[in-house]
């Protein structure tokens, strides 16, 4: 099964001249993998992303989550496809800094019309999930770079959605703190998440199983499965 | 797609919570535009209604059972005169308990005899009969009211005005006025009197003394009439043509009270003006509302496009816009029907007056702020619903 599909994805953007992203990708993310897409700032890895997330529509091809074609869904049908299938991690981390990190992970079921209260108590697990059920009560502003990274990540893991996408999790940490997420995202992953992480990080590229080198909008390379 | 994305509504007014509480400063100076508006329109009614409902007790406390009987219009033009009779006709109606005449006396009055003849102070002379205070339910504030002896002889009654305008506050004999070429004796200084307000600047003297000294006429002014309060109206009716068989159409016949209290509801005529003035605070409140939303939105980028990422659609990202805009202006609505309701009563309270805040007027200010609130927020709100997820995002 497919987890996350491109087919011949590209993107451009408007403009005179117009300004290509991503050119005809084609890309397939199985259930299960842990990959990373690598290349130099401008090679599209944040579009990919965009487009693998259903933040933006592909201006060519198809993006396919979980088998279905995104393409032709409207704009609110979109925004269930985020709410149900994929999870989101950020170098900024985006944490609401007046709410505690149990909600701030809650608030990753709550545009699924979950009642607040089974929000708070999956997000109590999620929380032990990633190591700091003790900081359940802090607030962001309480917590490190690596601790509030680790809440953004159990938000994201939190609805359990078929992928999870990280657009450079460790570009805000120190290096030690960024490994501490790479291990995480690698238990995660050995316990059966879908995880596609873009990433100047060579020590993520070299730990994760596949890596897709992206150059001026294209795949240059991609060590992916030989299946 | 089976599974959609929904948010309830109790997470929506936490959003809008959480929205404030993450700039509570910002969030309360914003919300006082919207305070002050509505605390203006609660001062505005609860005070008015206050005034008025003092005023109205006072005038029941008068008595509405008061008519007056004047001379109008002749038809062949030019003033009427009521006939001389005219008061002892009208006392013998059946509910007519006292009627009391007052009449023009062609002389001016002076602090003393010294004053330049030009310098009246705009008080009227009048003959007055020795039942006048009863019957229009006057007060004395010093000295006695004309009796049968002192109308014979230079005495006079000061309305409450007259005598402060000629420096007079001694009564009993012991100031004396210069009226009409002769010295009178001040007998009584009469308290303010509501429902015949022509008395206050007026010098009253006796009938007698006044056709005797001052060669007044016998044709009164005017008659103040009290009858019994069941049969105001029948005895409105049968006045004119007692009062002057021969030509009923030149008499004018009124009812202070009634007068009392138009006037009293004419006051909402200036209320309307305080309303406008507080809907405008109301609106600029509204727009300062607008403008702190703008300008979150524009700060709140990030938060945006994570809610968008999190699967919130562009109605649920308006809707937190918007709630929150609208409880920002409930806040402010609420504090200001309170400082209203308060203003009101602390104003109410210097005045010794009940205050009366009409629950109709503080439930209908907070629904304006909400609604304004509301308004103010769908600009804001359509900007960040509008917001592409990935562009949101990519802002700090």
């Amino acid at each position: 099964m497919t987890a996350l599909e491109l087919a011949a994805a590209g993107k451009e953007h408007p403009g005179s001249p117009p300004v290509t992203a991503l050119r005809s990708v084609t890309l397939a993310i199985g259930d299960g993998e842990f990959a990373a897409i690598v290349g130099p700032s401008g090679s599209g890895k944040s579009t990919l992303l965009a487009l693998a997330g259903t933040l933006e529509r592909p201006t060519s091809g198809e993006v396919r989550i979980g088998g279905t074609a995104v393409g032709h869904l409207a704009d609110r049908e979109l925004a269930s496809v985020r709410a149900y299938r994929i999870g989101f991690v950020f170098q900024q981390f985006f944490m609401v800094p007046t709410l505690s990190a149990v909600d701030n992970v809650a608030s990753g079921l709550l545009y699924r019309g979950i009642p607040a209260a089974q929000r708070r108590d999956a997000a109590a697990t999620a929380l032990a999930t990633v190591g700091l059920a003790h900081r359940m009560w802090h607030r962001p502003g309480e917590m490190s770079g690596g601790e509030r990274q680790r809440t953004a990540i159990a938000r994201a893991l939190i609805g359990r959605p078929a992928i999870i996408l990280a657009d450079e999790p460790t570009g805000s940490l120190d290096t030690a703190t960024g490994l501490g997420i790479l291990a995480l995202l690698s238990e995660l992953n050995a316990a059966g998440s879908t995880i596609l992480v873009a990433t100047h990080n060579p020590e993520i590229s070299r730990a994760v199983p596949r890596t897709i080198r992206l150059r001026d909008g294209a795949v240059e390379s991609d060590t992916g499965r030989a299946a | 797609m089976n599974a959609r994305s929904r948010l309830r509504p109790a997470d929506v007014g936490s959003l809008a919570r959480l929205g404030l509480t993450g700039r509570p400063l910002r969030a309360l100076l914003s919300a006082v535009g919207i305070a002050l508006g509505v605390a203006t329109l609660v001062a505005v009614t609860g005070i008015s209604g206050s005034s008025r409902a003092q005023l109205i007790a006072e005038i029941d406390a008068l008595g509405t059972n008061m008519l007056t009987v004047t001379a109008g219009q002749a038809l062949s033009g030019g003033q009427a005169t009521l006939p001389a009779t005219a008061p002892a006709m009208v006392a013998r109606i059946g509910p007519v308990q006292s009627a009391a005449a007052i009449g023009d006396v062609a002389a001016n009055v002076y602090r003393n005899d010294r004053i330049p003849a030009a310098n009246t102070d705009a008080i009227t002379v009048y003959s007055a009969g020795t039942n006048l205070l009863r019957t229009v339910q006057g007060h004395l504030a010093r000295g006695t009211f004309l009796n049968r002896a002192t109308a014979r002889f230079p005495a006079a009654v000061l309305g409450a005005s007259a005598a402060a305008a000629m420096g007079i506050d001694q009564a009993g004999g012991r100031a004396q006025i210069w009226l009409g070429g002769h010295w009178f004796a001040v007998a009584g200084i009469m308290a303010p009197a509501p429902l015949a307000p022509e008395l206050d600047r007026a010098v009253l003297i006796g009938l007698p003394i006044a056709r005797s000294l001052l060669h007044a006429r016998a044709a009164p002014a005017e008659i103040y009439v009290r009858t019994d309060p069941a049969s105001v109206a029948a005895v409105e009716g049968v006045l004119a043509a007692t009062a002057d068989p021969a030509a009923p159409q030149n008499v004018t016949i009124s009812n202070p009270a009634d007068a009392l209290t138009a006037r009293a509801d004419a006051t909402a005529a200036f209320q309307s003006l305080l309303l406008a003035l507080g809907a405008v605070a109301l609106l600029v409140g509204g727009v300062g509302i607008a403008n702190v939303m703008v300008i979150a939105v524009l700060e709140r980028r990030g938060e945006i496009g994570l809610r968008r990422a999190l699967g919130a659609t562009r109605t649920h990202i308006a809707a937190q816009f918007i709630a929150e805009s609208a409880l920002l202006a409930l806040l402010g609505g609420v504090a200001g029907a309170l400082l209203g309701g308060f203003a009101t009563a602390g104003y109410a309270h210097l005045r010794h007056w009940s205050a009366v805040v009409p629950g109709t007027s503080l439930a209908a200010a907070v629904a304006a702020a909400l609604a304004v609130g509301a308004v103010a927020g769908v600009y804001p709100a359509l900007r960040a619903a509008r917001l592409s997820p990935a562009e949101a995002l990519r802002s700090p």
